[in-house]
């Protein structure tokens, strides 16, 4: 169906199904009928920031990992550090900063694993138009059951290093304020030790298969979803890429720092979040470059490119092939996503060898308290991206005040402009092909959007689309089911 | 004989139920032959294709498309479980019972140290659905046979209740099994 309009159209694309109903996306289309505008609302609220106010500090971590089950511990591990600064524990011991590492290395590793090897390679491996029957992680097991046992057993790997640093493999409460409630076991060390080095040669492997995928189609592949950025994350003093402490830095699409070094307790004067009446998941900008020119990518690709070196051997070897790819400049391609994803994972196995050799993580000195605070900024590297925990909390030992940036919320801008392009690709007229089904799908899906924080699309992402006139009549519907 | 038929969804939650569901590691590559999943974002599949045995929710209910979803689900299901404490008593989502809805609205998108709101328009699509007042266990607003408690409930809990439910086994659940954290 097809109706000329004089003013525009709209082309409305759900995400999740509208029963599960958490995001939709809207391709509005000019008078002449090309791609003017991208959005992705997201429509799913639950209130932390407010329910929250009232909770003693010692409760934070653990209530607020409940936001997300997939990557609960970048939420527990940044309140903690949130809830360090309160309590005065301003350097931890360092059993406690290396068992905070480890669970969070295991953690990056479980859930970056999760996310290509169960959500994304189903498309990369069957490509992005097969029968979205066979297209999921079912079909993998079925058809490359080597992959998909090597895929859950470094999931586990990961849980299990969760398990022996956070008590728990979700939801666990190892780390509280001023350090941790826990060290590493002898037993424990040996246990996970055993298959490390298996988990670094999977992980090796698994950059290769992607490697591989990409080189093999590169025009296809970079072009894909593409777009020019500015990134934002955070790194340590000297520019080394640490995803569990440092300042923050971002770089515009050249690869120019726009800022740098700045510390959490700075943050309000450096990112602000506009609220669009559209979506309930609010659009951060950088406060100096304003609304409409400030959005940001944060996450895998916008680490490997604004870290300077990272400090394992193996992983800064491929960091500087994947650099290449983008000649001097900071790689802006969608897919490239993918490919920083796997480095990281082999980063983080690189890194837990490292730490579980490390004795200081059978010490028995915890905890650390110094002079009390009232108010808190963390700053962590998620899975997803950077993360922002800010806590006020009154002299009776409860939060007064809480603002949390989501990883994924950073996205939000960045995934609408990956829908922009591929509609600009692979809108034909104003027509909704199961071509353009399939690439929209697989365009949002390199964000990795944790839409638990936000929606619950863990599973690949139904589409609804819609077309729309003017006056926001309906002119064609497309429910893929 | 067909294989049993699974359906999962995940309501207001954070997902976790589902995460402890694929902890059972390799054990999810038995499940993949016990069963066929019907409806569930594990394998995919949007919407029922006909009766389902075990339906599994994870998630409270705190708005009418939950509500919509917990129905077709009763609808499909002989046998529905209530997966986890979101589930089965609101959990952390349910903290905001205590506080009326339009301040924590208010706080997300008007007062917040980072908000920039010119319009001062908290976000009003007509497409967002209803929010309830109150975040609901899924049991108040439909039937629910089985309980499984925790947060979430341990991977070796739901198989052995899930594989016990497949093939018709009596349920035996250790103490470990039950204890919460
Ligand atoms: S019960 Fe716990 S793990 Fe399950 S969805 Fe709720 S908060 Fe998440």
């Amino acid at each position: 169906m097809r109706t000329a309009t004089k003013n525009g159209r709209k082309i409305i694309i759900n995400p999740v199904t509208r029963v599960e109903g958490h995001g939709k996306v809207t391709i509005k289309l000019d008078e002449a009928g090309k791609v003017e505008q991208a959005r992705m609302h997201i429509i799913e609220f639950r209130g932390f920031e407010r329910f929250i106010l009232g909770r003693f500090y010692w409760e934070v971590p653990v209530i607020v990992q409940r936001l997300c089950g997939i990557c609960p511990v970048s939420h527990l591990l940044c309140a903690a550090k949130a809830m360090d600064v309160i309590v005065g524990a301003d350097k931890l011991t360092p059993t406690g900063e290396k068992m905070r590492r480890l669970m969070h290395y295991g953690q990056t590793f479980q859930s970056h694993t999760l996310h290509f090897f169960h959500l994304s390679s189903p498309d990369l491996l069957f490509g992005f138009d097969a029968d979205p029957l066979k297209r999921n992680i079912i079909g993998v097991a079925q058809e490359h059951p080597e992959l998909a046992k090597m895929a859950i057993l470094m999931r586990k790997y990961g849980q299990e290093v969760i398990k022996a640093t956070a008590g728990k493999k979700i939801h666990g409460n190892g780390a509280i304020p001023g350090g941790i409630n826990k060290n590493l076991s002898i037993e424990e060390r040996d246990f996970l030790l055993k298959d490390i080095d298996q988990m670094i040669q999977w992980s090796v492997e698994g950059l290769n298969l992607y490697k591989k995928l990409y080189r093999d189609d590169i025009e296809r592949m970079s072009a894909f979803g593409s777009f020019e950025s500015n990134f934002v994350s955070i790194v340590d003093e000297d520019g080394r890429f640490d995803i569990y402490d440092g300042s923050l830095r971002a770089k515009d699409p050249d690869g120019k720092l726009i800022f740098d070094q700045i510390k959490p307790m700075d943050y309000l004067n450096y990112i602000r979040e506009e609220v669009r009446p559209w979506s309930y998941m609010k659009f951060p900008f950088i406060k100096q470059l304003g609304m409409e020119k400030g959005w940001y990518r944060v996450g895998p690709l916008a680490r490997v490119n604004n870290c300077d070196y990272m400090d394992a051997p193996m992983s800064e070897k491929e960091r500087r092939e994947f650099m290449e790819l983008g000649g001097g400049r900071p790689v802006h391609s969608t897919l490239a996503y993918h490919w920083a994803r796997l480095l990281e994972i082999l980063y983080c196995a690189e890194k837990m060898k490292e730490l579980l050799n490390d004795p200081d993580l059978q010490g028995t000195d915890l905890v650390v308290t110094g002079e009390r605070r009232s108010e808190a900024v963390a700053y962590l590297e998620a899975p997803r991206g950077t993360l922002f925990h800010h806590y006020r909390i009154n002299d009776r030992d409860q939060v007064e005040m809480a603002n949390l940036i989501v990883s994924t919320t950073s996205n939000n801008e960045p995934m609408n402009q990956a829908v922009k392009s591929v509609a600009l690709e692979y809108l034909e007229g104003a027509e909704i092909t199961e071509d353009l089904l399939n690439h929209v799908e697989v365009a949002i899906r390199a964000y990795d959007p944790c839409l638990s924080c936000a929606t619950h699309a863990v599973g690949r992402m139904p589409l609804i689309v819609r077309l729309e006139g003017p006056g926001g009549e309906l002119m064609q519907e497309k429910v893929r089911g | 004989m067909s294989k049993p038929k699974i359906a999962t969804t995940a309501l207001t939650s954070c997902f976790g139920c589902h995460m402890s569901i694929l902890d059972i590691d390799d054990l999810l590559l038995k499940l993949i032959e016990l069963v066929d999943f019907d409806k569930s974002p594990i394998a995919d599949i949007k919407d029922f294709t006909g009766p389902v045995d075990v339906g599994i929710i994870e998630g409270g209910i705190s708005n009418d498309e939950n509500l919509e979803v917990a129905r077709d689900f009763r609808k499909h299901c002989k046998v529905l479980v209530s997966l986890g404490e979101c589930a089965i008593q609101g959990n952390i989502p349910a903290m905001r019972n205590t506080v009326p809805l339009k301040e924590c609205l208010e706080v997300a998108y008007l007062s917040g140290p980072t908000v920039e709101n010119p319009s001062g328009r908290i976000p009003d699509d007509p497409d967002i659905p209803m929010l309830m007042n109150k975040v609901y266990p899924v049991h108040e607003l439909v039937k629910v046979d089985y309980f499984i408690p925790g947060c979430p409930p341990p991977a070796e809990t739901i198989w052995e209740i899930l594989s016990s439910l497949l093939l018709g086994k009596e349920i035996d659940l250790s103490y470990t099994m039950l204890k919460k954290d």
